[in-house]
């Protein structure tokens, strides 16, 4: 792609203007506008960086402040008091822990699901499977308050009350959605005569799914398991309904805001932060030398 | 078995014998894959059965069946290591590790890739996926082995030498093959006996000597090798010749199954029957030749027929050493061709 | 229908469909239809359920309806969040078309890890990251005074603050599906429209925007929707006389204890979400398949 861009620049360079009377009408103001927009597409990235990467330097440096409550004006002088109080802090440590537990649960329901809903989806044709498509996407198009709510009123007909087997449910029913897209995106790129070759190599439908098209899923499934993961501990709208007595991360930070905040939370946005980094800084390092060797092949 | 509408694949009957390498060949969309994917038990006749050894395959599920297809696409399992793709069919049936991997070995020997089991299928190359494709298929030895257009992919110089391969694999194995192809070329070179098919219809089963010299339809005779075509009318049947009223003149041929006075018909002579300085056999033409196409060994003419309103075009096949006599561009000519060289078949 | 059995025969393709019915049914469409059930239904105490005064009434839409503020705060929500909705728009729409089409490999690598960023963290600390901001002695007032561009620090905490920290928290859900859509427009176009001599403006008004226009759909589609939606931002950046309409279903449903007027509320929410996402898809020409996938 870059090669390209060059190429084209240089042979609009080299070459004389075919029309130069178009070109002409271009002068005075369009040179100067043509000089001022690359200056101008600069100060705005910049703006866009800052204002991308202040909040999370704000968040972290606040982290070091001396201040028994999270800012970084004034500066009260720095100390790694609320670092060393995170590792200390049962409380967070009990928040994860039932974030861990909620998350472990939707993705194993909503894994397995959303396969199975994939392929489902996938073996329909034409109006059928329009409105499947809509019906299985729906979840996705809902405020997370709403079906955290359906799912509280539904259940609560057969006795049952918010906490986590309410949670896993309500998070799952629309990351199902999430895991079902990415699913069907894999499967759309299957050569079905790979099936076909297994079983008339002999292979019983069972062992072509779990011997052929569980291992083709295996990457879309990897990436599933992560986006359910993320989005089940981000999760805020919808747990705030069916948690019960259970206090997620979320709702913990959330509930500290109210209840009297300390910088320990910064802390912990902190250690996530630097977590977040290496995970994204090796996910796209990968995916730069992938596209790198693909390129030169 | 249907799409839509129409039938892709209408009634026939085909024998295949034990042992032998057999094609189907036939333009694409005549329903040779339909007819593939029929034995294979990928589809389901709408009426009608697959014989397979004696034994009726109704209902037999193709992971049942004696059969192993190998598709156009080849379909390796692209995540499982060469060994593993091959003894795959093993695996289906239950067969341990060690066992397989001493199956895979030999199997890797037989198509001249040993040591290459540890390696992924994107490693390879073309002919050696190719290769690796038939072991798999040759792994759980089937009595058929189905292929389907497999080496459409390959460039041309490895396909002319996967075709010499495959000829040998199959003599070697003694698997009797049921190979598909639009490519007549490749059909002729490979097999014993071949089926031409066309719009559903079976039109000739044969040896490919036989479709060449003794094409039973109008349709064989234009899709398999080159053939000149001179229209008319029947007018007289005798003893094995016919006699063709069109035109173009008056000429003699073999006639064709089926032919009688007075039907539409078609007189086919082959570019290398023609013969452009001698006038030889019972046939005449009056010729102007057009251009010539060089090609190596020979030459191939292109002439226009003359003294007739239509502009009709004969092609003849001039040796290396013919070319120095062969008549000047432009120059009318007389060429000839014996009414044993010619064969008339009806229109239809 | 049958394709799945044939695909996968009677028992796993019986297990497959039974397990996409379990979550459509079981845990979609029947509990919608249980919440505008309750959400049609009068708050009795429990002696009185399934009495004569337990009828279909709409009573409790009525009460949104006829309210002094539910009615005023249900649409300021809907307006703040089309407001949102503009402003991740306009912002990352150039960034978008800079990733696709101008930066160069590296620049894209490092910019997609800048993004990822704060949206691998979660929605609740990236609020708080703004409620820091615009804490009234917080560094934005200072930065502010400080240049001298403000005498007095300003209460940012209320409908400003939420609608920023918003636009922050679901950039990430505009910017993707649109630079997804630029990055298949083949550069070529771009050239031969500029070779035709035309401006940068008409580029991206006849041959990129037409382009993004799928990209485009499906952002606002799940920015408004989440914005709608969201209870984080408000409850944090909000003031008192800032309430987002969320924040009313939640006391009802908690505070009050009048579930069946809170279902009623969350399906009003509901309802005008799907119409929004539905005029949305109409006003862009895009169907759903292709917007969300």
């Amino acid at each position: 792609m870059t090669q390209t861009t060059t190429a084209t620049a240089t042979l609009d360079a080299d070459l004389p203007p075919i029309i130069p009377a178009r070109r002409l009408s271009h002068s005075g103001m369009g040179v100067l506008l043509g000089r001022l927009q690359p200056l101008a597409g600069r100060i705005y990235l910049l703006v866009f960086v800052l204002f991308l990467m202040s909040p999370l330097l704000i968040l972290a440096a606040a982290a070091f402040n001396d201040s028994s409550f999270p800012t970084i004006l004034p500066w009260q002088g720095s100390t790694i008091k609320w670092i060393v109080a995170l590792f200390h802090d049962g409380e967070i440590g009990q928040a994860l822990i039932s974030s861990g537990i909620i998350a472990a649960g939707v993705i194993g329901l909503s894994l397995p699901v959303g396969t199975a809903a994939a392929l489902v989806l996938t073996s329909l044709h034409g109006r059928t499977r329009g409105v499947v498509y809509a019906l299985m996407v729906s979840p996705m198009l809902i405020p997370g308050i709403v079906i955290g709510i359906s799912t509280l009123l539904f259940w609560r007909q057969v006795g049952v009350n918010g906490g986590y087997f309410l949670t896993i449910l309500a998070q799952s029913s629309f990351i199902i959605s999430f895991v079902m897209l990415m699913i069907v995106a894999q499967l759309q790129r299957f050569d079905r005569t790979m099936e076909e070759a297994a079983l008339g190599l002999g292979a019983s439908r069972l062992l072509v799914f779990r011997r052929i098209l569980l291992p083709y899923l295996r990457p879309a499934l990897l990436a599933a398991c992560c986006i359910a993961f993320l989005q089940s501990f981000e999760n805020y709208n919808t747990t705030l309904f069916v948690r019960g007595t259970e206090t997620p991360l979320t709702i913990f930070i959330a509930t500290k805001v109210r209840t009297g905040l300390t910088p320990v939370i910064n802390a912990l946005g902190l250690v996530m932060m630097v977590g977040t980094i290496i995970g994204a800084v090796m996910w796209e390092i990968a995916r730069y030398r992938r596209a790198v060797r693909s390129a030169a092949i | 078995m249907r799409f839509g509408a129409t039938r892709a694949v209408k009634s026939l009957s085909l024998d295949v014998r034990q042992g032998e390498f057999f094609s189907i060949l036939g333009p694409s969309g005549c329903g040779k894959t339909t007819l593939l994917r029929l034995i294979s038990g990928f589809q389901q006749p709408t009426a009608g059965q697959v014989l397979i050894n004696g034994t009726d395959m109704a209902g037999v599920p193709s992971n049942m069946r004696a059969t192993a297809m190998i598709f156009q696409s080849l379909a390796l399992f692209p995540f499982m290591r060469v060994w593993e793709n091959i003894a795959f069919g093993l695996e289906a049936r239950g067969v341990g590790t060690a066992e397989r991997r001493r199956e895979a070995e030999r199997l890797l020997e037989l198509i001249a890739l040993p040591g290459y089991g540890n390696r992924m299928p994107g490693e390879l190359s073309g002919g050696q996926r190719q290769r690796v494709a038939i072991a798999r298929a040759l792994a759980i030895q089937p009595q058929v082995l189905l292929l389907d257009e497999p080496l459409s992919a390959l460039d041309l110089k490895l396909r002319q030498h996967m075709r010499a391969e495959l000829r040998d694999l199959q003599k070697r194995t003694g698997v009797t093959f049921i190979y598909i192809t639009h490519d007549q070329s490749e059909a002729l070179a490979m097999s014993d006996r071949v089926a031409v098919m066309n719009a559903g219809q079976l039109q000739q089963v044969g040896s490919p000597q036989e479709l060449y010299s003794h094409p039973a339809t109008s349709f064989v005779a234009q899709f398999v090798g080159e053939n000149n075509a001179l229209m008319g009318t029947v007018t007289e049947v005798s003893g094995g010749t016919a006699v063709l009223e069109g035109p173009q003149g008056r000429f003699a041929g073999r006639a064709g199954p089926g032919l009688k006075p007075g039907a539409k018909a078609r007189l086919y002579v082959r570019p290398e029957a023609l013969s452009p300085s001698r006038e030889i056999g019972e046939n005449r033409l009056k010729l102007a030749i057009e251009r010539f196409d060089f090609e190596g060994a020979f030459a191939t003419a292109y002439a226009v027929l003359q003294g007739t309103g239509s502009p009709q075009r004969m092609s003849l096949t001039i040796s290396q050493q013919g070319l120095s006599d062969a008549p000047a561009i432009g120059a009318p000519f007389t060429a000839g061709f014996s009414a044993e060289d010619a064969i008339v078949l009806s229109d239809d | 229908m049958t394709e799945i059995f044939d695909r996968f025969g009677k028992p796993l393709g019986g297990i497959f469909l039974g397990l996409a019915l379990l979550w459509l049914a079981g845990m979609v469409l029947v509990p919608g239809v249980f919440m505008i059930n309750a959400s049609l239904r009068p708050h009795l105490p429990p002696p009185l359920r399934g009495g004569e005064l337990d009828v279909y009434v709409l009573d409790n839409f009525a009460y949104l309806i006829n309210h002094v503020n539910h009615g005023r705060i249900f649409f300021k929500t809907v307006w703040s969040s089309a407001l949102v909705t503009l402003a991740t728009l306009l912002l990352c729409y150039p960034i978008a078309f800079w990733l696709a089409k101008v930066a160069r490999r590296w620049q894209v690598a490092v910019m997609l890890v800048l993004l990822l960023i704060p949206y691998l963290m979660n929605e609740v600390l990236r609020g708080l990251a703004w409620y820091i901001i615009l804490a009234f002695s917080g560094p934005l007032n200072a930065i502010l005074i400080g240049l001298g561009l403000m005498d007095e620090p300003v209460r940012w905490y209320g409908d400003g603050g939420v609608v920023a920290g918003m636009a922050y928290a679901y950039l990430l859900f505009m910017l993707f599906p649109i630079y997804n859509a630029i990055s298949t427009l083949d550069r070529a176009q771009i050239d031969a429209a500029r070779d035709l001599g035309a401006s940068a403006w008409r580029i991206h008004r006849r041959v990129v925007l037409p382009h993004a226009k799928v990209g485009i759909a499906t952002g606002c589609v799940f920015v408004f929707m989440m914005a709608a939606g969201s209870y984080v931002a408000p409850a944090l950046l909000g003031a008192p006389g800032s309430r987002w309409f969320t924040q009313i279903v939640y006391e009802w449903f908690f505070e009050i204890g009048n579930w069946n007027r809170g279902a009623a509320y969350g399906v009003a929410l509901m309802a005008m979400c799907l119409a929004v996402v539905l005029g949305l898809l109409a006003l862009f020409r895009v169907n759903l398949a292709s917007a969300v996938k």
